[in-house]
């Protein structure tokens, strides 16, 4: 059974005051992730099909076509981890 | 203006000593405010601080001037030289600097090594901070009293305890010899060619404002930068799927972005190795933005 893990190389706390959180998807897996991610969460804004801005639940977030993601207004890394398991897998 | 490596430590010297740190005002375009720093000296002040270069706005700053002043007072003066030193010949006795540090990972070395420079007069009196092999000249155990005799070896050894980043030392000193061969003015000048040439290009560009002072005559190797509708963090990446390396966020130095009033910021920084083929091509991108 497929993990979170799986997917994602690293998370990363960005600094600024935006408090972004950015989610760096395996190389070899990141056209499965970004995929599963485009299923499961709603599509708003596409720019130049390179920012993807989506929306699942309450959450609006970033996919970007390099394999990485990021998302804000997270609070702690529980909740990173239960909305990627929702997105992803 | 500071990196936090020039803010941190301060502070938590200040806590332990119980010394009072004033901090100087740096202006709207991101330079120093000279007259609010020499308002900060008494006959009570023991050392100043500053930033060669700003690591965010490039901005020179004149450290010789401060120096003085520091020295007028019997202070001591040292210099943040990590983003200087890479970028521009620095002589520091010219600028009296009693302490100048740097870091090698700015200068084509490895991470995890660095130098200070101090006078050698101070090092003489400074005593260690760290104890081990090679910092002494001689342990003696003496059997009648029971406890060991040290004496301290002569600088810079006395400050060099246990076995040291040998391999990072070695890589360093190649990275310096590298630079010194092309030479320092070169270097120089090729960065301030391509910022201002890239200041110029960028400024073509509608949704991009870039923060600080433009006068390349008073900065020189990097441009903080916002693009309009889009997070530092969102430039960044958008760069990254062009395989351009921007940094995005504070950069190390939140408190300049509050003077700036920014969340965070975006910045371009270019070095011996950039092109202006590679700035035409990365404002190709920012023009991609531009159209969104």
């Amino acid at each position: 059974m497929a993990t979170v893990e799986d997917y994602v190389s690293r998370i990363e706390g960005a600094c600024g005051a935006e408090k972004d959180v950015i989610v760096v998807f395996k190389y070899e897996k990141k056209d499965e992730a970004i995929a599963n991610i485009f299923k499961r969460a709603q599509l708003t804004k596409s720019l130049a099909g390179i920012i993807f801005e989506l929306t699942f639940k309450n959450y609006t977030f970033r996919v970007y076509s390099s394999g990485k993601a990021i998302f804000r207004s997270i609070k702690n890394k529980e909740e990173l981890n239960g909305l990627l398991a929702e997105i992803l897998l | 203006m500071e990196h936090h490596s020039n803010i941190v430590p301060w502070e938590i010297i200040s806590k332990i000593t119980g010394s009072t740190i004033k901090y100087a005002k740096v202006n709207s375009d991101g330079t120093l405010n000279y007259d609010d720093f020499e308002s900060k000296f008494s006959d009570k002040t023991k050392i100043a601080s500053l930033s060669h270069v700003s690591n965010v706005s490039a901005v020179i700053n004149d450290v010789k001037r401060i120096a003085k002043v520091a020295h007028e007072h019997g202070a001591l003066m040292l210099v943040d030289g990590a983003q200087s030193v890479p970028h521009m010949p620095v002589d520091v006795r010219d600028l009296d600097a009693d302490f100048l540090a740097f870091s090698g990972h700015k200068m084509l070395g490895p991470t995890g090594i660095g130098v200070l420079y101090a006078k050698k007069t101070l090092l003489e009196k400074m005593d260690p901070f760290q104890g081990g092999g090679e910092m002494i000249k001689e342990v003696s155990f003496s059997g009648a009293r029971e406890q060991c005799d040290i004496s301290l070896n002569d600088p810079p050894w006395k400050f060099e305890a246990g076995t040291p980043n040998i391999c990072g030392a070695v890589a360093l000193a190649e990275a310096v010899k590298y630079l010194e061969k092309i030479g320092m003015d070169l270097v120089q000048g090729h960065e301030c060619y391509l910022t201002n040439y890239a200041i110029k290009r960028m400024q073509e560009c509608s949704k991009v404002t870039l923060h600080g002072s433009t006068d390349t005559a008073l900065k020189c190797g990097i441009i903080p930068f916002s693009v309009q509708g889009l997070s530092s963090h969102d430039t960044a990446l958008f760069c990254d799927n062009y395989g351009i390396m921007i940094r995005s966020g504070y950069h190390c130095a939140q408190p300049l972005h509050q003077v700036f009033k920014l969340q965070s910021s975006a910045r371009a920084s270019f070095y011996i190795y950039n092109t202006r083929e590679e700035i035409d091509r990365f404002v190709e991108v920012l023009k991609e933005i531009d159209q969104l």
